[in-house]
Protein backbone atom coordinates (compact mmCIF):
# COMPACT_ATOMS: atom_id res chain seq x y z
CA UNK A 1 0.00 0.00 0.00
CA UNK A 2 1.57 3.21 -0.88
CA UNK A 3 1.56 6.47 1.36
CA UNK A 4 -1.54 8.20 -1.18
CA UNK A 5 -3.54 4.65 -0.57
CA UNK A 6 -3.66 5.50 2.96
CA UNK A 7 -4.08 9.13 2.62
CA UNK A 8 -7.21 7.85 0.15
CA UNK A 9 -8.41 5.03 2.16
CA UNK A 10 -8.53 8.04 5.65
CA UNK A 11 -10.29 10.22 3.31
CA UNK A 12 -12.66 7.56 2.42
CA UNK A 13 -12.90 6.37 6.47
CA UNK A 14 -16.36 6.75 8.32
CA UNK A 15 -15.50 10.01 10.39
CA UNK A 16 -13.62 11.81 7.21
CA UNK A 17 -17.06 11.11 4.86
CA UNK A 18 -19.30 11.74 7.76
CA UNK A 19 -17.28 15.52 7.85
CA UNK A 20 -17.55 15.97 4.30
CA UNK A 21 -21.26 15.41 4.00
CA UNK A 22 -21.66 17.70 6.67
CA UNK A 23 -22.05 21.40 6.26
CA UNK A 24 -21.46 22.83 9.22
CA UNK A 25 -19.10 20.19 10.95
CA UNK A 26 -16.02 20.97 9.29
CA UNK A 27 -15.78 24.68 10.36
CA UNK A 28 -17.25 24.38 13.48
CA UNK A 29 -14.68 22.19 14.39
CA UNK A 30 -12.02 24.46 12.22
CA UNK A 31 -13.13 27.10 14.94
CA UNK A 32 -12.28 24.86 17.73
CA UNK A 33 -8.79 24.34 16.10
CA UNK A 34 -8.10 27.87 16.10
CA UNK A 35 -9.41 28.53 20.10
CA UNK A 36 -6.76 26.05 20.92
CA UNK A 37 -4.05 27.57 18.58
CA UNK A 38 -4.99 31.03 20.68
CA UNK A 39 -4.53 28.84 24.12
CA UNK A 40 -0.92 27.24 22.64
CA UNK A 41 -0.30 30.85 21.11
CA UNK A 42 -0.24 32.40 25.04
CA UNK A 43 1.39 29.36 26.50
CA UNK A 44 3.95 29.29 24.66
CA UNK A 45 4.80 32.97 24.39
CA UNK A 46 4.89 33.65 27.89
CA UNK A 47 7.62 31.08 28.49
CA UNK A 48 9.49 32.69 25.68
CA UNK A 49 8.81 36.00 26.53
CA UNK A 50 9.99 35.47 29.73
CA UNK A 51 13.38 33.82 28.48
CA UNK A 52 13.61 37.16 26.94
CA UNK A 53 13.23 39.11 30.01
CA UNK A 54 9.74 40.40 29.31
CA UNK A 55 5.98 39.07 31.10
CA UNK A 56 6.29 37.60 34.82
CA UNK A 57 9.82 38.84 35.44
CA UNK A 58 9.32 38.83 39.08
CA UNK A 59 9.11 34.70 38.90
CA UNK A 60 11.44 32.29 36.95
CA UNK A 61 10.94 30.91 33.41
CA UNK A 62 10.93 28.09 35.14
CA UNK A 63 7.88 28.92 37.72
CA UNK A 64 6.08 30.38 34.09
CA UNK A 65 6.55 27.15 32.33
CA UNK A 66 5.32 24.98 35.00
CA UNK A 67 2.03 27.30 35.02
CA UNK A 68 1.00 27.49 31.18
CA UNK A 69 2.42 23.93 30.97
CA UNK A 70 -0.86 21.94 31.72
CA UNK A 71 -2.14 25.09 29.63
CA UNK A 72 -0.15 24.72 26.71
CA UNK A 73 -0.36 20.39 26.90
CA UNK A 74 -4.49 20.80 26.96
CA UNK A 75 -4.17 23.12 23.88
CA UNK A 76 -2.17 20.59 22.04
CA UNK A 77 -4.65 17.99 22.86
CA UNK A 78 -7.34 20.01 21.45
CA UNK A 79 -5.60 20.91 18.37
CA UNK A 80 -4.75 17.15 17.58
CA UNK A 81 -8.24 16.15 18.78
CA UNK A 82 -9.55 18.71 15.95
CA UNK A 83 -6.77 18.80 13.90
CA UNK A 84 -7.08 14.74 12.47
CA UNK A 85 -10.36 15.33 11.89
CA UNK A 86 -9.93 18.07 9.72
CA UNK A 87 -7.41 15.99 8.32
CA UNK A 88 -9.11 13.05 7.97
CA UNK A 89 -11.68 14.71 5.42
CA UNK A 90 -9.91 16.10 3.02
CA UNK A 91 -6.87 14.07 3.60
CA UNK A 92 -6.03 13.70 -0.30
CA UNK A 93 -5.70 17.54 -0.50
CA UNK A 94 -3.39 17.44 1.91
CA UNK A 95 -1.13 14.99 0.42
CA UNK A 96 -0.78 17.07 -2.46
CA UNK A 97 -0.31 20.30 -0.66
CA UNK A 98 2.85 21.78 0.25
CA UNK A 99 1.74 23.38 2.80
CA UNK A 100 0.83 20.48 4.67
CA UNK A 101 4.06 18.69 4.34
CA UNK A 102 5.83 21.53 5.42
CA UNK A 103 3.30 21.91 8.50
CA UNK A 104 3.45 18.31 9.96
CA UNK A 105 7.78 18.74 9.32
CA UNK A 106 7.76 21.92 11.24
CA UNK A 107 5.28 20.39 13.64
CA UNK A 108 7.59 17.57 14.71
CA UNK A 109 11.01 19.57 15.04
CA UNK A 110 8.25 22.05 17.29
CA UNK A 111 7.28 19.63 19.56
CA UNK A 112 10.85 18.07 19.59
CA UNK A 113 12.54 21.40 20.49
CA UNK A 114 9.98 22.37 23.19
CA UNK A 115 9.60 19.45 25.24
CA UNK A 116 12.90 17.88 24.20
CA UNK A 117 14.94 21.01 24.70
CA UNK A 118 13.25 24.23 25.39
CA UNK A 119 11.34 22.68 28.72
CA UNK A 120 14.36 20.54 29.87
CA UNK A 121 16.02 23.39 30.04
CA UNK A 122 14.26 25.62 31.57
CA UNK A 123 13.40 23.17 34.12
CA UNK A 124 16.85 22.11 34.64
CA UNK A 125 17.01 26.09 36.40
CA UNK A 126 20.83 26.49 34.56
CA UNK A 127 22.27 29.51 34.91
CA UNK A 128 21.72 30.77 31.26
CA UNK A 129 23.59 33.09 29.14
CA UNK A 130 21.14 36.24 27.60
CA UNK A 131 21.96 34.72 24.29
CA UNK A 132 21.91 31.16 25.17
CA UNK A 133 18.06 32.34 26.51
CA UNK A 134 17.05 34.16 23.23
CA UNK A 135 18.60 31.39 21.46
CA UNK A 136 15.80 29.44 22.94
CA UNK A 137 13.14 31.80 22.73
CA UNK A 138 13.66 32.71 19.05
CA UNK A 139 13.59 28.76 17.71
CA UNK A 140 10.43 28.45 19.35
CA UNK A 141 8.79 31.35 18.28
CA UNK A 142 10.01 30.50 15.26
CA UNK A 143 9.14 27.42 14.70
CA UNK A 144 5.57 27.62 16.23
CA UNK A 145 4.61 30.93 13.87
CA UNK A 146 5.75 28.68 11.12
CA UNK A 147 3.83 25.68 12.39
CA UNK A 148 0.33 27.86 12.43
CA UNK A 149 1.32 30.10 9.15
CA UNK A 150 2.07 26.74 7.08
CA UNK A 151 -1.81 25.50 9.31
CA UNK A 152 -3.56 28.66 7.62
CA UNK A 153 -2.03 28.32 4.58
CA UNK A 154 -3.22 24.67 3.66
CA UNK A 155 -7.00 26.43 3.21
CA UNK A 156 -5.49 28.34 0.86
CA UNK A 157 -4.29 25.86 -1.52
CA UNK B 1 -28.87 55.12 9.12
CA UNK B 2 -27.04 52.57 6.93
CA UNK B 3 -23.49 52.05 6.11
CA UNK B 4 -24.01 50.29 3.00
CA UNK B 5 -23.11 53.07 0.26
CA UNK B 6 -19.94 53.97 2.07
CA UNK B 7 -19.05 50.12 1.84
CA UNK B 8 -20.01 50.10 -1.74
CA UNK B 9 -17.88 53.11 -2.44
CA UNK B 10 -14.79 51.31 -0.26
CA UNK B 11 -15.51 48.49 -2.96
CA UNK B 12 -15.40 50.85 -5.59
CA UNK B 13 -11.88 52.30 -4.66
CA UNK B 14 -8.82 50.75 -6.86
CA UNK B 15 -7.22 49.32 -3.44
CA UNK B 16 -9.68 47.94 -2.32
CA UNK B 17 -10.57 45.89 -5.90
CA UNK B 18 -6.35 45.15 -5.86
CA UNK B 19 -6.32 43.40 -2.49
CA UNK B 20 -9.19 41.61 -3.07
CA UNK B 21 -7.92 40.29 -7.01
CA UNK B 22 -4.30 39.93 -5.89
CA UNK B 23 -2.79 36.52 -5.39
CA UNK B 24 -0.51 36.32 -2.47
CA UNK B 25 -1.37 39.79 -0.51
CA UNK B 26 -5.08 38.74 0.56
CA UNK B 27 -3.77 35.32 2.07
CA UNK B 28 -0.63 36.96 4.03
CA UNK B 29 -2.87 39.42 5.12
CA UNK B 30 -5.44 37.01 6.29
CA UNK B 31 -2.75 34.96 7.54
CA UNK B 32 -0.91 37.55 9.77
CA UNK B 33 -4.29 38.41 11.24
CA UNK B 34 -4.51 34.33 12.40
CA UNK B 35 -1.29 34.60 13.67
CA UNK B 36 -1.91 37.94 15.99
CA UNK B 37 -4.31 36.02 17.53
CA UNK B 38 -1.26 33.79 19.05
CA UNK B 39 -0.16 37.18 20.86
CA UNK B 40 -3.78 38.73 20.95
CA UNK B 41 -6.52 36.36 22.14
CA UNK B 42 -3.62 34.69 23.88
CA UNK B 43 -1.89 37.12 25.95
CA UNK B 44 -5.38 38.42 27.22
CA UNK B 45 -6.38 34.73 27.72
CA UNK B 46 -4.06 34.20 30.30
CA UNK B 47 -4.98 37.55 32.30
CA UNK B 48 -8.35 36.41 32.32
CA UNK B 49 -7.21 32.86 33.85
CA UNK B 50 -5.34 35.05 36.27
CA UNK B 51 -8.81 36.59 37.06
CA UNK B 52 -10.01 33.23 37.62
CA UNK B 53 -7.62 32.18 39.93
CA UNK B 54 -6.74 29.35 37.40
CA UNK B 55 -3.48 30.14 37.11
CA UNK B 56 -0.44 32.66 38.60
CA UNK B 57 -2.13 32.43 41.88
CA UNK B 58 1.54 33.21 43.68
CA UNK B 59 1.43 36.85 41.04
CA UNK B 60 -0.49 39.71 42.17
CA UNK B 61 -3.39 40.18 39.67
CA UNK B 62 -1.77 43.91 38.86
CA UNK B 63 1.75 43.02 38.24
CA UNK B 64 -0.25 39.99 35.44
CA UNK B 65 -2.51 42.94 34.05
CA UNK B 66 0.68 45.48 33.78
CA UNK B 67 3.06 42.59 32.65
CA UNK B 68 1.17 41.05 29.93
CA UNK B 69 -1.33 43.29 28.75
CA UNK B 70 1.02 45.51 26.87
CA UNK B 71 1.54 42.47 24.44
CA UNK B 72 -1.66 42.52 24.11
CA UNK B 73 -2.37 45.71 23.15
CA UNK B 74 0.46 45.20 20.35
CA UNK B 75 -1.39 41.74 19.54
CA UNK B 76 -4.84 43.86 18.62
CA UNK B 77 -3.03 46.69 17.11
CA UNK B 78 -1.36 43.91 14.39
CA UNK B 79 -5.12 42.15 14.55
CA UNK B 80 -7.14 45.38 14.25
CA UNK B 81 -4.89 46.64 11.30
CA UNK B 82 -5.01 43.28 9.29
CA UNK B 83 -8.60 42.95 10.26
CA UNK B 84 -9.27 46.52 8.62
CA UNK B 85 -7.37 45.46 5.61
CA UNK B 86 -9.17 42.53 4.97
CA UNK B 87 -12.23 44.09 5.60
CA UNK B 88 -11.00 46.97 3.11
CA UNK B 89 -10.67 44.14 0.60
CA UNK B 90 -14.16 42.65 0.92
CA UNK B 91 -15.95 45.39 2.72
CA UNK B 92 -20.19 44.96 1.30
CA UNK B 93 -20.24 41.37 1.54
CA UNK B 94 -18.41 41.47 4.91
CA UNK B 95 -20.51 44.23 6.00
CA UNK B 96 -23.73 42.49 5.21
CA UNK B 97 -22.46 39.16 6.97
CA UNK B 98 -24.10 38.08 10.23
CA UNK B 99 -21.02 36.38 11.66
CA UNK B 100 -19.36 39.74 11.11
CA UNK B 101 -22.22 41.77 12.90
CA UNK B 102 -21.83 39.09 15.65
CA UNK B 103 -18.32 39.82 15.84
CA UNK B 104 -18.54 43.33 16.10
CA UNK B 105 -21.16 43.23 18.69
CA UNK B 106 -18.77 40.66 20.85
CA UNK B 107 -15.70 42.78 20.09
CA UNK B 108 -18.00 45.99 22.00
CA UNK B 109 -18.87 43.67 24.84
CA UNK B 110 -15.23 42.76 25.65
CA UNK B 111 -14.00 46.08 25.46
CA UNK B 112 -16.95 47.73 27.50
CA UNK B 113 -16.30 44.95 29.83
CA UNK B 114 -12.62 45.91 29.77
CA UNK B 115 -12.94 49.06 29.69
CA UNK B 116 -15.33 49.07 33.09
CA UNK B 117 -12.70 46.49 34.49
CA UNK B 118 -9.90 49.05 34.26
CA UNK B 119 -12.18 51.94 35.26
CA UNK B 120 -14.21 50.90 38.26
CA UNK B 121 -12.90 48.19 39.41
CA UNK B 122 -9.25 48.39 39.72
CA UNK B 123 -9.01 51.94 40.60
CA UNK B 124 -11.89 51.89 43.52
CA UNK B 125 -10.81 48.19 45.45
CA UNK B 126 -7.35 46.45 44.70
CA UNK B 127 -7.52 45.09 48.30
CA UNK B 128 -8.06 41.42 46.58
CA UNK B 129 -4.54 41.27 44.49
CA UNK B 130 -2.69 39.17 45.81
CA UNK B 131 -5.78 36.81 46.56
CA UNK B 132 -5.30 33.69 44.37
CA UNK B 133 -8.84 33.62 43.66
CA UNK B 134 -10.08 36.52 43.40
CA UNK B 135 -13.43 37.97 44.14
CA UNK B 136 -16.82 36.64 42.37
CA UNK B 137 -17.26 39.86 40.49
CA UNK B 138 -13.49 39.87 39.25
CA UNK B 139 -13.76 36.54 38.48
CA UNK B 140 -16.83 37.60 36.30
CA UNK B 141 -14.95 39.83 34.48
CA UNK B 142 -12.52 36.97 33.43
CA UNK B 143 -15.21 35.13 32.43
CA UNK B 144 -16.96 37.41 30.37
CA UNK B 145 -13.86 38.06 28.32
CA UNK B 146 -12.77 34.70 28.05
CA UNK B 147 -16.80 33.97 26.00
CA UNK B 148 -16.37 36.96 24.52
CA UNK B 149 -12.93 36.51 22.60
CA UNK B 150 -14.20 32.68 21.99
CA UNK B 151 -17.37 34.20 20.29
CA UNK B 152 -15.39 36.48 17.94
CA UNK B 153 -12.78 33.69 17.16
CA UNK B 154 -15.91 31.47 16.00
CA UNK B 155 -17.86 34.30 14.06
CA UNK B 156 -14.27 35.22 12.28
CA UNK B 157 -13.51 32.53 11.33
CA UNK B 158 -17.38 31.45 10.03
CA UNK B 159 -17.47 35.09 8.02
CA UNK B 160 -15.83 33.18 5.08
CA UNK B 161 -18.70 30.64 4.88
CA UNK B 162 -21.50 31.82 2.81
CA UNK B 163 -24.49 29.80 4.59
CA UNK B 164 -26.37 33.42 4.97
CA UNK B 165 -25.17 35.55 2.11
CA UNK B 166 -27.44 37.86 0.39
CA UNK B 167 -27.25 36.42 -3.39
CA UNK B 168 -29.45 33.01 -1.75
CA UNK B 169 -32.82 32.98 -0.50
CA UNK B 170 -32.72 33.97 3.28
CA UNK B 171 -35.44 34.13 5.61
CA UNK B 172 -36.83 37.41 7.28
CA UNK B 173 -34.72 37.24 10.28
CA UNK B 174 -31.77 36.62 8.22
CA UNK B 175 -33.00 39.64 6.01
CA UNK B 176 -33.20 41.65 8.43
CA UNK B 177 -30.42 40.79 10.72
CA UNK B 178 -27.85 41.19 7.53
CA UNK B 179 -29.14 44.34 6.18
CA UNK B 180 -29.40 42.39 2.75
CA UNK B 181 -33.08 43.93 2.19
CA UNK B 182 -30.74 47.60 1.85
CA UNK B 183 -29.24 46.19 -1.68
CA UNK B 184 -32.37 45.79 -3.65
CA UNK B 185 -33.74 49.20 -2.55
Amino acid sequence: MTLFEVFDWLELSAPGTFIRDSVWLFPVIEAGHLLGLSILGGAVLLVDLRLLGFGLTSKSPAYVLNQASPWQLGAIAAMFATGVPLFLSEAVKCYFSPAFWWKMGALTLALCFTFGVRNRIIRSRATLSPWHARGIAGCSIALWLFVASAGRWIGFS
Amino acid sequence: MSLLPFCQWLASTSWSIALHESLYMYPVVETVHVLSLLLFVGSVSFVDLRLLGWIFREVPVSETTSRILPWTVAGFVIAATTGALLFYAIPVRTYLSIFFRIKVIMLVVAGVNAALFHRFVVRNDLSWDDDPTPPARIRLTGAVSLMAWTTVIVMGRMIAYNWFDCDQPQSEFIVWATGCDGLTR
